[in-house]
């Protein structure tokens, strides 16, 4: 039954494949008489789930003693946290939702990073925890904590779970919610005696929530304003944002630059939104973006926001940011437009569909030559530098040498800080859903687990998970996962014995007062490696990493790459804080 | 500036602290809140004073509320023709020889004496937000022993209505 095969060198494998057979089961169910627990089960086959992530506890015990025989592979990680980052990561690459479950107290709060996380960068997250039963709510019962007051401002919504009557209605709502409008974590508390009893099971119901419907077509009237702004501008600019991915709108947004000849700027999380090397991309810009994509977003008389949401990391000081530009922002939530840069022309509507009209509408080309002709020269001008030397290991250059050896298929996964950036820098997301990261909240520990996730939503790509020392070591209890369900996940640490963002900081704006961001003690990571039975390598150079990189991109196994860099690699260009968009420093060597 | 927005929510468990979550979360001060049945079954009426607002604040707080999947409507109804008003319960000192001061004092504003001790009465006051403060300055001299406001609530005058009461008060000259 458990969709689980053992290998020869143990641990086991998923079957993915089992779940062909999960939706015919399912429409025999209607009506049935069944416990909360069956009824959760059968609604994770209704709703097509195809990887649990979750961790078992006290109240919990009844729902995962149904899991036994559940074919639902059920994914067990070392700690709830990374439990919901890799339900982050497998929503991430899939545009599925992904499915956490916890047990209470402990456990709820153990998931609450990740539904912040979630919540700040829109993923479709649904998160069942347990709860002491009903008749003892309020009490301090043992493994007790008021989840739902503790999430309400970290989730999109979150229900608790009164009667058994109400559950599947409930999870069919907190399904819908999490993966529509915009997309985000939705929490579903279950009292423990709730999972026990007994009712019947009704899906058939159609989601009836008065208070929820997200416009998604944008109105012809806004459509038709951006594009007579268009014909007027000499210097368009498109910021492409996350909302282009969530939509599954790259298509539309390529078709929609080539027609119109725009240049594209991409925020972190829009990155192969366009492909990275298509020449009116001009790439990641904010804080540690690209000089030509701030530059060109400064200069810029039109700028058209898609799915982006005008991030201080991007905009930076909000006084100079498109100070000469008519701002047009389209985005699904409205409560985002408007609320960091004043907005001439708002859509609301989701990018998809908005750009479908655009195209539709749009009469041809803006008329952009002298403009394209201007940011070339920024191109070539103000490319991002690093100075390579052969004595010592750039991380710059390990991320193009991944981009190299992987074609550039491979799924980049981050933690937060340099290497992140370093990441987005130099690594050119040709297509969509192949850079996982923490946008928005910035949460260290985010990669580990987060590749894990990205791993079971696309099993047949290479992952890559780029992490420094600082983050690796917060949720490294993890890696034991990569062993037990075979994910021959590559995790290369970008080992500068520091915290390298912070320390980067330090040194550029506090005097060189390091407090408390030097790591000087580090685990022997080969010997980590060796004990949680994969390989492990430590290089010092780029001739040392190649051969590593080749051997690791070439088999089926996890490895784990110490690449020692040094700490006094910065990550440049930038803009310090509090300056404006145009105000970069390290912008040439 | 203070903001009056009337916010329609389903009356479920938890709605009022979603609500205030938010103001909590944009560090805003609720001034007053008061919360009722509406004329749909499960359906309540807020009505929210907030203090110190700019327009921009306002229109974030609004946003977000509007995105809360328990909230149906939200209005803004500041500078609109609306009834509010508010009921105040004010414990005032009074020796038997100031009573019929009182009496007298309390009568143009249509309160009344509900409750009747040794050393002290209860005045009930019901009308807009700043005549209810008008009589309580005016009782402060004698003694608020206790004081107990519900806040605003209100509602959007009846236009038609509106121009009809605003005629005939021409000719009677009452304010209400």
């Amino acid at each position: 039954m458990k969709p689980f095969y053992h290998s020869k060198k143990g641990g086991r494998f998923i079957d993915m494949g089992a779940q062909v057979e999960i939706k015919a089961k399912a429409a025999e169910q209607s009506h049935r008489q069944m416990t909360g627990a069956e009824m959760l089960v059968e609604v994770l086959r209704r709703e097509s789930v195809e990887v649990l992530f979750g961790y078992p506890g006290g109240v919990v015990l009844p729902l995962y003693d149904v899991l036994y025989e559940c074919e639902i592979p059920h994914i067990l990680a070392r700690h709830e946290q990374g439990s919901i980052h890799a339900a982050e990561g497998y929503a991430r690459v899939t545009g599925k939702t992904g499915v956490v479950i916890s047990t209470s107290g402990p456990g709820a709060t153990n998931l609450v990073t990740g539904l912040a996380d979630a919540m700040m960068d829109s993923l479709p997250i649904v998160a069942i925890t347990g709860q002491v039963a009903t008749s003892v709510i309020g009490s301090d019962a043992f493994q007790e904590t008021s989840i739902i007051g503790v999430s309400t401002p970290v989730t999109k919504h979150n229900f608790q779970v009164r009667s058994v009557d109400q559950l599947p209605r409930i999870m069919k709502e907190a399904f819908h919610l999490a993966s529509t409008g915009r997309k985000g974590p939705v929490l579903v508390d279950l009292p423990k005696d709730v999972i026990l009893s007994v009712g019947e099971f009704d899906y058939d119901e159609e989601v009836s929530l008065p208070g929820y419907q997200p416009t998604t077509v944008p109105h012809i009237l806004q459509i038709r304003k951006l594009l007579s702004a268009i014909q007027a501008a000499k210097k368009p600019v498109i910021l492409a944002g996350a909302g282009v991915l969530h939509a599954g709108a790259s298509c539309e947004l390529l078709h929609f630059v080539e027609k119109t000849q725009i240049p594209v700027v991409n925020t972190l999380l829009g990155l192969g939104s366009i492909p990275g090397q298509h020449p009116l991309c001009l790439g990641m810009g904010g804080m540690h973006g690209g000089y030509t994509a701030n530059m060109a977003m400064y200069e810029a008389d039109l700028l058209i926001n898609i799915g982006a949401r005008f991030d201080d990391r991007l905009t930076g000081n909000l006084k100079h940011f498109a100070k000469h530009a008519v701002v047009v922002h389209i985005d699904i939530d409205p409560a985002e437009i408007g609320k960091n840069v004043e907005t001439h022309i708002p859509i609301v509507g989701d990018a998809k569909s908005a750009l479908q009209m655009l195209i539709d509408e749009a009469d041809g080309s803006a008329n952009t030559a002298e403009w394209l002709d201007r940011i070339r020269r920024m191109q070539s001008e103000f490319p991002f530098w690093y100075r390579q030397d052969d004595s010592t290991l750039k991380p710059q250059r390990v991320v193009e040498m991944v981009h190299e050896l992987t074609y550039g298929d491979a799924i980049i996964v981050t933690d937060v800080g340099q290497h992140q950036m370093w990441a987005a820098q130099y690594y050119p997301f040709a297509k969509p859903g192949h850079f996982v990261t923490s946008g928005g909240l910035g949460t260290m520990g985010f990669g580990l687990p987060a590749a894990i996730g990205a791993k079971l939503g696309k099993p047949e790509k290479c992952i890559c998970a780029i992490l420094g020392d600082g983050g690796f070591q917060m949720t490294l209890e993890e890696l034991a996962v990569l062993k037990d369900y075979h994910l021959p996940v590559k995790v290369l640490i970008f080992n500068n014995f520091a915290l390298g963002m912070v320390r980067q900081w330090q040194e550029l704006f506090y005097g060189e007062r390091y407090s408390e961001s030097l790591l000087p003690f580090q685990p022997d990571y080969v010997k980590l490696a060796q004990a949680y039975g994969m390989e492990g390598y430590c290089v010092k150079t780029e001739s040392e990493l190649l051969p590593v990189l080749k051997e690791a991109f070439a088999n089926d196994e996890p490895v784990i790459v110490d690449c020692r860099i040094t700490k006094e690699e910065k990550v440049f260009p930038m803009i310090p804080a509090g300056r404006g968009i145009h105000e970069m420093v390290g912008v040439q060597p | 500036m203070n903001r009056v927005l009337t916010v329609v929510v389903l009356n479920k468990a938890g709605v009022l602290h979603r609500v205030t979550a938010l103001f909590m979360r944009k560090a805003l001060n609720i001034q007053s809140i008061t919360v009722g049945a509406t004329e749909v079954e499960g359906l309540s009426r807020m009505t929210i004073v907030i203090s110190d607002i700019d327009e921009r604040g306002i229109e974030q707080a609004i946003k977000q509320l509007n995105k809360q999947v328990d909230v149906l409507k939200v209005s803004d109804i500041t500078e609109e023709p609306i009834v509010a008003r508010e009921l105040a319960l004010i414990q005032v000192n009074s020796p038997v020889q100031t009573r019929a001061v009182l009496s007298t004092l309390i009568e143009p504003f249509r309160a009344s004496i509900i409750d009747v001790g040794r050393e002290t009465v209860t005045v009930q006051a019901i009308g807009k937000p700043e005549k209810v403060d008008a009589l309580i300055s005016l009782l402060r001299p004698y003694g608020i022993k206790e004081l107990a406001r519900t806040g605003a609530t209100a509602i959007r005058r009846d236009v038609e209505t509106m121009f009809e009461v605003a005629r005939v008060s021409k000719a009677n000259v009452l304010p209400i």
